[in-house]
């Protein structure tokens, strides 16, 4: 099993999420972040006062994936989240090592 | 209100009828004519009085040959209800133009302000805004109509009318002689009510809500109530109709409410130092909207407080109405204008501020300016305020944190002086038929007197604050501590918060 985090464009969050539905991933975490990277922020002027806004916002998704689907989904991530300019975002990677489904105790894959 | 034409015909035959058929029916009739009086020209008080006549006299020439002094006794009632007509019609736009001017402050300038702040110190804004809506309103009523427009000493009012002693449904003829003293007295009310509250523009943030109502109560009797007295009071010092040394033009309050409050804010700023982590920390407005909201309630009840200011549901109302709107939209234009060529943008709170500035520097010169005047005023006003607010305020530093005297004390000095150049006889003759009023009407030493109101008003509220401050701070404190600064005042001050949006 492995864990996914992506930090990608607000805009483009609805197309990968479709995407992912269609290669059959069947849950995710979403949550509205703020942050940055390479990308600059942007400068807010307000009666004269300028304003610096470096943290910019972003969607995280997260999700639990068995072996078999990661590339296919880190593919799938890369293609539908792209726009090409700074500030697309990055895909984490990491291993999990168990997985519990709450409900009825089951563990592992069957749990995802 | 549409009245087509046949309407107006109709309602002038069965009026007609009406005042031919009974001298009671003619008691019914004026409520019927001011209904009309905003569209239909004919159906106007003086008009009527005319046709009213006429039609009596023929009908008492005619039908029933009666004594002169039937006839004499007949005229002196339909005079009579003539002069009701009249009140109806003024008492009816004098009671909305003092509910218009209280939006002003809430919602108007309430939202205006707490869009401005940070989110957690929003119902501190607020409240301090609502606060004055009822803390002047009782102080109003006990001493505070009577210090401003009691007695006629040339610096404040006597006590005469504390407690509303003698206010009631007859007129004072010295202020307004045809609208009830009750209706002047609370439409007065509301302009003390805004003044105090411009001021927590400058003390956003960072004050003590104890602190603040100790010092607006002192502030109202020390500062605005003579201030009142002397521009508009009988024989106030400043006064131009009722025997004033240094006769100011100030139509609907530039020196008494704008300035006032403008200075006192810069003072205040000055006094209780920078919010925490001014300049350098980011403190945008939390909501624009709420702003935007604002501004235009502010410009809508603005018509109120100018228009209204003529006591009157008169010609010269629509002509400070008119002159209002105008300055406002230059206004607007002119802090866009100097923002775009600026920042390449304009932006959204540059143009409400822009409007804001522009309906502060007409409210001196409203009663006493034609449209093209108007524009000049608030394009200057506009351009003139943006450069207090975005450089003036950077060069000193000063924490005047929603630019209560960037807008209010500029605005306001800027527009009372103006009021001297272009005030013209044509649109109000205060000083009597014919007599130039303005400096391009001819009459240069306007100017000079302008001056002098312009300098009694900064001169009074920069000393009359700075003492009540010292007060104020040893009594209870200005500031609260800095956690609490940090924290917010709206849950260190009233132990609640604007948005609790996940409940």
């Amino acid at each position: 099993m492995m864990k996914l985090e992506a930090i990608i464009q607000p805009s483009r969050f609805e197309s990968v999420k479709d995407a992912l539905r269609e290669i059959g991933v069947e849950g995710m975490t979403v949550t509205e972040a703020r942050g940055h990277g390479r990308q600059k922020g942007h400068t807010e002027v307000y009666r004269g006062r300028e304003y610096t806004v470096d943290l910019l916002p972003k969607i995280k998704l997260e999700m639990v994936l068995p072996d078999a689907l990661v590339d296919r989904v880190v593919d799938t991530i890369m293609k539908t989240a792209k726009t090409g300019k700074i500030g697309d975002g990055k895909i984490f990677l990491s291993r999990v090592e168990e997985a519990i489904r709450i409900r009825n105790e089951e563990r592992g894959e069957n749990a995802l | 209100m549409k009245c087509a034409g046949w309407k107006c015909c109709f309602s002038l035959v069965v009026g007609t009828i009406l005042l031919a058929a009974s001298p009671l029916a003619a008691q019914q009739l004026p409520a019927a004519a001011a209904t009309y009086s905003g569209k239909s020209r004919t159906l106007r008080p003086e008009g009527l009085s005319y046709m009213v006549r006429i039609t009596n006299l023929g009908m008492a020439t005619v039908a029933a040959p009666a004594p002169a002094e039937k006839i004499n006794e007949k005229l002196e009632q339909l005079e009579k209800d003539v002069k009701a007509a009249q009140s109806a019609g003024d008492n009816a736009w004098m009671l909305v133009s003092a509910a218009l001017v209280l939006m002003m402050t809430g919602p108007g300038l309430a939202l205006f302000y707490g869009g401005l702040v940070r989110r957690k110190n929003t119902l501190a804004i607020m409240m301090q805004s609502f606060a004055l809506m009822a803390l002047i309103t009782v102080m109003w009523a006990l001493v505070g109509y009577s210090l401003c427009f009691g007695g006629s000493g040339p610096m404040i009012g006597g006590f005469e009318h504390a407690f509303l002693r003698g206010v009631g449904a007859e007129p004072n003829p010295d202020y307004a002689g045809t609208i009830p003293q009750a209706t002047f007295m609370v439409y007065q009310l509301m302009f003390a009510i805004i003044t105090p509250a411009l001021i927590t523009g400058a003390t956003a943030e960072r004050m003590k809500f104890s602190g603040t109502v100790l010092f607006m109560m002192l502030w109202f009797l020390v500062v605005y109530a003579p201030l009142a007295h002397m521009v508009w009071g009988k024989g106030g010092l400043l006064n131009a109709a009722l025997g004033g040394k240094f006769p100011t033009l100030d139509f609907a309050g530039g020196t008494v409410v704008h300035i006032s409050s403008g200075v006192s804010a810069l003072v205040c700023a000055l006094y209780m130092g920078k919010r925490v982590g001014y300049p350098k920390q980011p403190m945008p407005p939390h909501s624009l909207v709420l702003s935007f909201i604002g501004a235009c309630l502010l410009w809508v009840g603005w018509f109120g407080f100018n228009a209204g200011s003529a006591l009157a549901a008169s010609s010269l109302a629509t002509s400070a109405f008119v002159a209002t709107h105008f300055a406002t939209a230059a206004a607007a234009l002119g802090w866009s204008g100097a923002e775009w060529l600026k920042n390449g943008r304009a932006s959204a709170l540059g143009a409400i501020s822009g409007a804001v500035a522009g309906l502060v520097a007409i409210t001196p010169a409203s009663g006493f300016v034609g449209p093209m005047p108007a524009l000049v005023i608030g394009l200057i006003a506009g351009v003139v305020c943006y450069l207090m607010v975005t450089k003036v305020k950077a060069i000193f530093g000063y924490d005047d944190a929603l630019d209560a005297f960037g807008v209010h004390g500029a605005g306001g000095t800027i527009g009372a002086l103006l009021t001297g150049v272009f005030a013209q006889q044509i649109i109000n003759p205060i000083f009597g038929a014919g007599k130039a009023v303005g400096a391009l009407d001819g009459h240069w030493g306007q100017l000079g007197n302008q001056l002098v109101g312009v300098l009694i008003a900064w001169g009074f509220a920069l000393v009359g604050t700075i003492i009540i401050l010292k007060i104020v701070d040893a009594v209870i404190g200005l500031r609260v501590p800095e956690e609490h600064e940090v924290e917010g005042l709206d849950i260190t001050q009233h132990g609640e918060e604007a948005y609790n949006l996940e409940t």
